[in-house]
């Protein structure tokens, strides 16, 4: 048996000579009056490699979704910078936040529509994009005639009809079921493999980001810092039941659980 | 024991699943056989009309008040086959009906634009949507004698009075149907690049659509009581005949089986227009939302 490949390191910051996807510098956010309030994010520095994979992982209240507002340009840091360089990121949330109004297909056009590319070529790139996520047949299928895992998959098709150089995921999967879980979490690093996306992917499930991520950072909670991170060396396609998924996910469940306690003890 | 050799998820096993899956869990949509229909849908009000029928019969019958309070089924039936060889019925309703569709398009095309700046503009929210809430639950009639004053018993007060009684119902409704749309939807548009204008265009309004409708149907229904108050009240034979009118005339001549006939009529007009014109609109566009029972 090979150890786990990991190296646990505490902040990482691309090198000035690439470029990256994301870049996180010392962000702060508090919401009401400075100093007054305890902040939800307390000097954050992350950097996203382009076409990395990056997981953040926290227990709730470690303000993971605040920040993944703030890098899509929802909502401005109270301190601190955010840049995107390729423009605005894709995000997609929890719930799949389709337009019932519209069809899958059309759904995707509208994101095609809103992105410039003309009419005559968005039916077809729809249809593509829906083929992308194995949806061949849905284009005219009505968002609640659906099923679970089918909508966060349109809603992914959606998200790459954006055309963003940057994903932005809000725990995507959190609400499906462990088998449709597994088979999107399938699909989405084959789509990743063969884009050039860089992925930052919000969880609270361990397992979820060592199954996906090459890199894992865990958040605290109230206020969120990055505690640690991990470089996640194990070769994709990974399976979320093998063992060194596994062992990787107790270590680094142990730190959560110890970030965890510390909130008790105050 | 699998250790940390990862194996890969063969391609073929997993488009497999992915099939179960989506077969499993995709909804059926079903529909409803025409017999089904008729059995649920028509035949019920149709026994209900009838036994009122009978009721009224056997009232009449048992003889329990004055014939000229309560006629004979039949005599309306009279009044009404008169009114049709006249050539005056489709006349008399036509009056009433073109003066209310006016109404309710000029009350359209007023309540949209002051109900989304209502829904978007918090000083005018502030400013003017509690009076408007509070519009809805004046009864137009009240509206009747000041507008008579202000504009004589002209066709200009018809349409003031259907006005004031169905732009607040319209207004309302869009300033709900905004109020009501998940605030997801709107980032998610965000995300998109649909702001402002794009964003009203592509997301808000579609978003705030079932309320607009319902807005729409109960501002229909206002214009349509108003514009009858305001016939029955403003009456003058230089207006042209109406259902109101038709109604009140019935009333001065004691000709109870008209009056009853002009009450029916009403009522008949304004569930026709509802059933042809709103309720198709209202269930197709729940229908597509997954919304609609069935």
């Amino acid at each position: 048996m090979t150890p786990a490949l990991t190296t646990a390191t505490s902040g990482t910051a691309v090198g000035d000579d690439i470029p990256a996807a994301v870049r996180i510098d010392h962000v702060h956010k508090s919401y009401g009056r400075p100093g007054a309030d305890r902040p939800v994010l307390d000097d954050i520095t992350l950097d996203v490699r382009p076409g990395e994979f990056v997981c953040l992982l926290g227990a709730s209240g470690c303000g993971k979704s605040t920040l993944l507002n703030l890098v899509a340009g929802l909502d401005r840091p109270t301190a601190g910078s955010i840049t995107v360089p390729g423009g605005r990121p894709a995000l997609m949330f929890q719930e799949h936040a389709l337009f019932p109004w519209l069809t899958a297909g059309r759904n995707i056009e509208l994101a095609l529509r809103l992105r410039g590319v003309p009419r005559a070529g968005r039916r077809a790139e729809a249809e593509r994009l829906l083929e992308l996520v194995r949806l061949g047949g849905a284009y005219g299928k009505r968002v609640h005639e659906l099923s679970g895992g089918m909508r966060q998959r349109v809603a992914l098709a959606r998200a790459l009809a954006q055309d963003s150089r940057v994903l932005l995921m809000d725990e995507p999967f959190a609400a499906l079921d462990a088998i449709t879980r597994d088979v999107l979490h399938h699909e989405l690093t084959r789509i990743w493999s063969e884009t050039e996306l860089s992925v930052l992917f919000v969880t609270h499930n361990v397992r979820e980001a060592v199954r996906l991520g090459q890199r894992v950072v865990l958040l605290s909670s109230r206020p969120g810092r990055v505690v640690r991170e991990w470089e996640v060396g194990i070769p994709q396609p990974r399976r979320i039941e093998d063992a060194a998924v596994a062992d990787l996910s107790v270590e680094i469940t142990e730190e959560l659980r110890e970030e965890i306690r510390r909130h008790g003890r105050h | 024991m699998a250790g940390t050799d990862t194996t890969p998820v063969a391609g073929g096993d997993l488009a497999g699943l992915e099939a179960g899956l989506d077969a499993l869990d995709a909804v059926q949509v079903k529909r409803t056989p025409l017999r089904q229909v008729l059995l649920q849908k028509v035949l019920p009000p149709v026994v209900a009309v009838v036994l009122v029928l009978v009721v009224w019969k056997l009232l009449v019958l048992a003889r329990v008040t004055d014939d000229y309070k309560l006629p004979d089924p039949s005599a309306v039936g009279g009044s009404l086959r008169r009114l049709w060889l006249d050539g005056t019925l489709l006349d008399i309703i036509w009056t009433s009906v073109s003066r209310g569709l006016l109404g309710f398009v000029a009350a359209l095309a007023i309540g949209t634009p002051l109900g989304l700046l209502v829904a978007r503009v918090p000083v005018v929210r502030a400013a003017i949507g509690p009076i408007l809430s509070g519009l809805q639950s004046l009864p137009s009639v009240a509206w009747v004698p000041a507008a008579v004053i202000w504009l004589g018993i002209t066709d200009a007060a018809m349409y003031a009075v259907i006005l004031l009684g169905a732009v607040p119902s319209i207004a309302n409704g869009l300033v709900s149907g905004v109020d009501q749309v998940p605030p997801l939807y709107l980032r998610a548009g965000r995300t998109m690049g649909a702001t402002g204008v794009r964003g009203a265009r592509f997301v808000l309004f579609p978003a705030a659509l079932p309320g607009y409708i319902a807005g729409l149907k109960q501002g229909w229904a206002f214009s349509w009581r108003s514009l009858m108050a305001a016939e029955l009240i403003a009456s003058s034979p230089e207006l042209g005949l109406g259902l109101g009118q038709y109604l009140e005339n019935a009333r001065t001549d004691s000709d109870m089986p008209g009056v009853l006939l002009g009450i029916l009529l009403i009522l008949f007009v304004g569930i026709a227009i509802d059933l042809i014109v709103f309720s198709p609109l209202e269930r197709r566009v729940l229908r597509m939302r997954g919304l609609a029972a069935r």
